[in-house]
């Protein structure tokens, strides 16, 4: 367990720079998943708390001691991969027990640590087999087991679960984050899936093209968002944006639309495109004046107006989202 | 990664059988005329002792083979060769190893050091030796004068050690071009992120060479053992002939070398012939040692 902080850390690549400044204190046993589209830096990020990249200029610091010139496996760290990265000649137990076995750990004791975190992860069976003889999801476990038995002060996760099937990875999300709650590591989780950043983190980063827009608990950046980019990345459906009457642009989250029946009520006017029921709620997705498609959410008992139908959009002004 | 049901069906399979024929004839062909047709003139012939003309031939049996295995100059051949192979192939896949790992390690002009490297590939291995008899030539190689300033007299022409050293390197030469594409196509062919991982465990580069790279390499060692080998046992005839011509004493004649001297310098045909399918033997032997029982070890 260790605190781990990043001072104005940045990255060029050349001349380019990709990451412009991050800064974060990451408190013991803190789970901080670092979210962003693709090409925003998240991964590079990770890589150079890993040592896996060097840090252009700014510090990282792991437990108060700046770790910038350390090599690798001078950190601490165990790091998950998102193809796992396991060693396809040797089999689950030593794949678990190769950094043990570097740092010179006791025979007897690499066992016990291998077969005590191989009974966490259930994957006790699949010990004398070789990484290619394993599903998805079980090599998934191994990639962990090898990260958790080293008993590291930080882990780092790179998109683990990405090469998942939907089902599994809504299971693993939920046995990672239990996981690391019962041991009690600091973990870096970066993610593209802001459903995996809102359900798993305890902050969260949301980084767009090199800069960490908002740092905060879910919750907070949801209904807090500080800039545009945030707003509409975080939630799904995304939140839509809009030019209302003279009052410029506002964002409203889908939920905090509500449809008023007959043409011209309401503070909006719109037509109906097409619903999608989904159940608990139903998705209407309608059409301004001038052309652009806003989501409205309502309960899935709500009557659902037919397509075509003029309507008004209605929603409380304590929920008009205005950015810069 | 394991062949799927789905993926076996998409293998391409003939519904007749003159067309698939007719497409593997070529090389069918080839084997027949260069191999098969030789091979069992050789084996014929191995049982015979022609007269130096060609003109009359007398049946032994095993005769020729008797007389060769009963002959010192032939029985001291097979250590050379043994010595000769074992030393070629390991230099040239540890140098070529040693540069591919190295390449392997560069971001910039990787390009040009690869291009560079692959030349003397290109080298016919009479021409490389011909290259490296006059580096070391005792009246006027450039290397020799620079022995003799540092005060090794340099003569290969009458040492043992330093004419099998000589066409050694000469023969490793050629051969490490061909050796390092190899190396460094399945130095890169390894996942990037599976040394990361062994970083991150731990492990510093030469504990990563040991445990993770070289036991990833081993489907190409392997076949560039097997290679390198029947290489060293045939392929390098230019090298010698032109260097040592065998010499001196025969501290250079590998077997190949000695079925052309018997045979074109001695003209002893029948004992030449009865070398080829002792040769032919061995290499066989070898292949198959080298599959049953190194090819365990090997991962793939």
């Amino acid at each position: 367990m260790a605190t781990l902080s990043l001072r104005d850390v940045k990255k060029r690549f050349g001349k380019t720079e990709v990451i412009h400044g991050v800064n974060i204190d990451i408190e013991e046993g803190e789970f901080i998943v670092i979210v962003g589209p693709s090409g925003c830096g998240k991964s590079t990020l990770l890589r150079m708390v890993a040592g896996l990249e060097t840090v252009t200029s700014g510090e990282i610091a792991i437990d108060g001691a700046r770790v910038n010139e350390k090599e690798p496996m001078d950190r601490d760290i165990a790091m998950v991969f998102q193809n796992y990265a396991l060693y396809p000649h040797m089999s689950v137990f030593d794949n678990m027990a190769y950094g043990l076995k570097i740092a010179g750990t006791p025979k007897g004791e690499i066992a016990e640590r291998v077969e005590q975190a191989a009974d966490l992860l259930q994957i006790r069976d699949f010990l004398a087999r070789k990484p290619r003889e394993l599903s998805g999801g079980q090599r998934q476990r191994v990639a962990m087991g090898r990260a958790i038995v080293r008993k590291p002060a930080v882990f780092l996760f790179d998109e683990p679960l990405s090469n998942l099937d939907a089902k599994l990875r809504v299971q693993m999300r939920l046995e990672i984050r239990q996981l690391q709650r019962e041991l009690g590591v600091t973990s870096l989780y970066v993610t593209h899936d802001q459903v995996e950043a809102m359900t798993m983190a305890d902050r969260m980063i949301v980084m767009n093209a090199g800069h960490a827009d908002q740092i905060g608990a879910p919750l907070e950046v949801y209904s807090n968002p500080a800039t545009e980019f945030v707003a509409g990345f975080i939630g799904s459906p995304p939140t839509n944006f809009f030019e209302a009457g003279g009052r410029g642009r506002i964002g409203v989250r889908p939920e905090h639309l509500s449809i008023v029946e007959g043409a011209g009520a309401g503070q909006l006017g719109a037509t109906v495109a097409n619903a999608e029921p989904l159940g608990a709620e139903t998705l209407v997705h309608v059409r301004l004046e001038n052309g652009s498609l806003l989501t409205v959410r309502q309960d899935g008992a709500a009557p659902i107006p037919a397509e075509g139908t003029g309507i008004g959009l209605a929603w409380d002004g304590r929920h008009e989202m205005r950015f810069g | 990664m394991t062949g799927t049901p789905a993926a076996m069906d998409k293998r391409v399979t003939f519904k007749g059988l003159w067309l698939p024929l007719l497409l593997v004839l070529p090389q069918i062909v080839i084997t027949a005329v260069f191999f098969f047709y030789p091979a069992g003139q050789a084996i014929w012939q191995s049982l015979y002792i022609p007269d130096p003309f060609g003109l009359s031939m007398k049946f032994v049996g095993l005769g020729n083979f008797e007389y060769l295995l009963g002959d010192p100059y032939y029985r001291a051949s097979f250590l050379t060769t043994a010595v000769f192979s074992v030393l070629v192939t390991v230099v040239s896949m540890g140098v070529a190893l040693w540069l591919a790992v190295l390449a392997d390690r560069l971001i910039k002009g990787s390009g040009t050091y690869r291009t560079l490297l692959i030349w003397p590939y290109a080298v016919a291995p009479a021409v490389a030796g011909v290259l490296w008899l006059f580096m070391f030539n005792t009246r006027v190689g450039v290397v020799t004068w620079y022995l003799g300033v540092l005060g090794y007299d340099w003569n290969h022409v009458l040492n043992d050690n330093e004419a099998m050293g000589l066409v050694v390197i000469a023969s490793a030469w050629g051969r490490i071009s061909y050796n390092f594409l190899f190396f460094l196509a399945g130095l890169q062919s390894i996942p990037r992120s599976v040394i990361e991982a062994a970083a991150i465990d731990g492990a510093r580069f030469w504990t990563r060479f040991r445990t993770i790279v070289f036991p990833l390499l081993s489907p190409t060692t392997f076949f560039l053992l097997v290679v390198n080998v029947v290489y060293a046992f045939f392929e390098t005839f230019g090298v010698i002939h032109t260097i040592t011509s065998g010499g001196p004493q025969q501290a250079t004649t590998i077997l190949v070398y000695k079925v052309y001297a018997d045979g074109f310098v001695g003209q002893d045909l029948g004992s030449s012939a009865a070398q080829s399918v002792i040769l032919l033997a061995i290499v066989s032997v070898l292949t198959i040692i080298q599959f049953r029982f190194v090819e365990r070890r090997v991962h793939y």
